[in-house]
């Protein structure tokens, strides 16, 4: 169930809204947030909130390289794999990538913390090869640095799932 | 490299710090926002879009349009609201000079955006910008406030009577995003599908009503035009063809990539020996793309090249955004491109037939001939689908083009190789 709090807050930035429809990627955003993706219940809910069909919204959302319609992990990892990382060795960052996490590009570490993703140039092309982690950039990135970067996100990931937990 | 060491005039980096955006009060220590009360008191928006038009500034997008010519088309009789659209949507590879700009000196674009706004007769502004530049668009928010409090944006600018405000709007992300009709498409919350003029936005774009979309380092010029005037902007760059400075942002195979304010027209030698610090230790120039993924490969022989839009247009080139790409002689220019073609291939909204299929034809023949399975038919398969492309319905296809159409020329030595020898001659070397 999506909160009431969330709903209402939306409801009055629609009504607020000159265009009602110019908000649709950020109401997809603020849903999305909820659990990490776009549900289908998200999907319906977005649809009522801006008078929009289910369909409209599913060919917005599905369009969009940021709007998951799956599940994703807590952290969600964009490697980019454009040209100027593709010659800074990309292929074999994300290689590194898939054998420390035991997944492949598209999948989510049972665990639930890691989502890997291919993306296309982010626009960091003076710190490549670059990463994007829910959102924020890192890089110039080495195997060893890598390590590092998930060890933090592990033991971080870890934590606010056991401070979630706690009731 | 920090302003104080650069030997040109740093017009749009003047503010730049290593580590942090310059503030409201550091911006108008420098003389910001006084053209903007200069324009607001003394000029009419005739005599601003005069001004911008005389400064020959062009678009620094890609497209390389006049701007005061884009303004212009804007009729003084045309129907209000009208709507200002600043691109930061930035997703062209090897391009990330907006980003710097933004993080070094948000109110240069904000003063940037409220003086076109007046020229234009706008009182909306949107910046539409790309989710990777998540901490771009929380400066703009903050920023955009920041001059809000000061009277500097919102109702009654500056106590002129004319108003003006701007809105950050976030993308979902998606290369067509940055082309001009889709992105008014992305705006209105519908499928981002490019769409052929007429009606130009000028007339009816942004929920119908007249609109001028601009790219950020072009809007971030027009505070300094105003404040000095359009001959000061002329005599800027170094060649008779160019005007303004223009932000190279060097990537690949160099010592130092980044992004560098130089002179319109300085040679591509000197952008990367000088600026960009040399080629990397073992590593010779190539070639490079000089403006993002969509521009053709300029191999050695272009290396004196004045890098203004005229210059590269005359050498049957684009300058593009700027966003120079440097390739040395280990890298397999098949294989970049074919990684280009993969990414316009993932890219092409698919909203027109050449592109979405006829890039995927082209990944296809160039992923046979990076494997070793080339036939000699595949160069001409290639130039004829390549041709193909220039028929789509945007000019994202004909960028797409662009580097296969160069590889073609410049390098089709290199193409044959690989068929010829049935394998990379650059692997395991």
């Amino acid at each position: 169930m999506l909160p009431t709090s969330l709903t209402e807050a939306l409801k009055a930035e629609v009504a607020a809204a000159a265009h009602p429809r110019e908000l649709v990627v950020d109401v997809m955003l603020a849903l999305q947030a909820q659990v990490g993706y776009l549900s289908d219940e998200a999907v319906a809910a977005a649809a009522e909130l801006l008078r929009m069909t289910p369909l409209e919204i599913e060919e917005l959302a599905t369009f969009y390289t940021f709007i998951y319609r799956e599940p994703v992990g807590r952290y969600v990892i964009h490697v980019c794999d454009s040209v100027i990382c593709w010659m800074n060795g990309a292929d074999s960052l994300a290689a590194h990538l898939s054998r420390r996490l035991g997944i492949a590009m598209g999948e989510t570490t049972p665990d639930g913390l890691f989502t890997l993703l291919p993306v296309c140039c982010i626009g960091y092309c003076d710190r490549s090869p670059a990463i994007l982690v829910n959102q924020r950039v890192y890089g110039p990135l080495t195997p060893e640095s890598l390590d590092a970067l998930l060890e933090r996100l592990k033991s971080r990931g870890q934590e606010t799932a056991a401070a979630e937990a706690v009731p | 490299m920090s302003p104080t060491d650069a030997p040109y005039p740093q017009v749009l980096f003047r503010n730049r710090k290593p580590d942090r955006i310059a503030t409201l009060e550091e911006y108008r220590q420098s003389g910001g926002y006084e053209a903007l009360q200069t324009a607001l008191n003394n000029l009419t928006p005739q005599t601003v879009r005069q001004q911008i038009l005389e400064a020959m500034l062009q678009g620094r997008g890609g497209a390389a349009f006049p701007t005061g010519r884009k303004l212009m088309t804007v009729a003084d009789d045309a129907p209000r609201p009208r709507y200002l659209v600043c691109n930061a949507d930035e997703m062209e590879p090897g391009t990330f000079k907006d980003r710097v700009l933004i993080h070094a000196d948000p109110h240069l674009l904000i003063e940037g955006m409220t003086l076109t706004a007046f020229a234009e007769g706008a009182c909306h502004g949107v910046i539409f910008i790309r989710p990777e530049y998540e901490s771009a668009a929380r400066i703009l928010e903050r920023e955009t406030g920041v001059a809000r409090r000061a009277g500097l944006l919102g109702a009654d600018i500056l106590g002129s009577g004319f108003d003006f405000d701007i809105v950050v709007h976030r993308s979902g992300g998606r290369y067509i995003c940055g082309e001009g009709s889709a992105q008014l498409n992305a705006l209105m919350g519908r499928r981002p599908n490019p769409k052929q003029p007429p009606p130009y936005p000028t007339e009816k774009g942004l929920w119908g009503q007249p609109t001028v979309l601009q790219n950020v380092e072009t809007l971030a010029c027009v505070a300094p035009i105003i404040r000095n005037g359009p001959e000061w902007f002329k005599a800027l760059a170094l060649t008779e063809t160019g005007a303004g400075t223009k932000i190279f942002c060097v990537s690949g195979k160099v010592r130092k990539p980044g992004c560098f304010e130089l002179p319109m027209g300085v040679p591509l030698r000197e952008i990367i020996e000088t600026h960009a610090g040399g080629m990397l230790p073992g590593s010779e120039f190539k070639a490079c793309l000089p403006g993002g993924a969509s521009t053709r490969f300029l191999p050695r022989e272009f290396y004196d090249l004045p890098m203004d839009f005229e210059s590269l247009r005359q050498a049957g080139h684009r300058l593009g955004t700027g966003a120079i790409m440097v390739f040395d002689h280990k890298t397999c220019l098949v294989a970049a491109t074919l990684n280009l073609m993969t990414f316009f291939t993932r890219e092409s909204c698919g909203w027109c037939t050449p592109c979405r299929e006829g890039l995927p034809y082209i990944r296809d023949l160039l992923e046979r001939i990076e494997d070793g399975r080339g036939e000699p038919e595949f160069i001409a398969m290639l130039q004829a689908m390549a041709a193909h492309l220039w028929k789509a319905y945007c000019a994202f296809a004909p960028g797409a083009a662009s580097p296969l159409e160069s590889l073609l020329t410049y390098f089709e030595d290199e193409v044959q190789a690989h068929i010829r020898l049935g394998r990379c001659p650059f692997r395991g070397r």
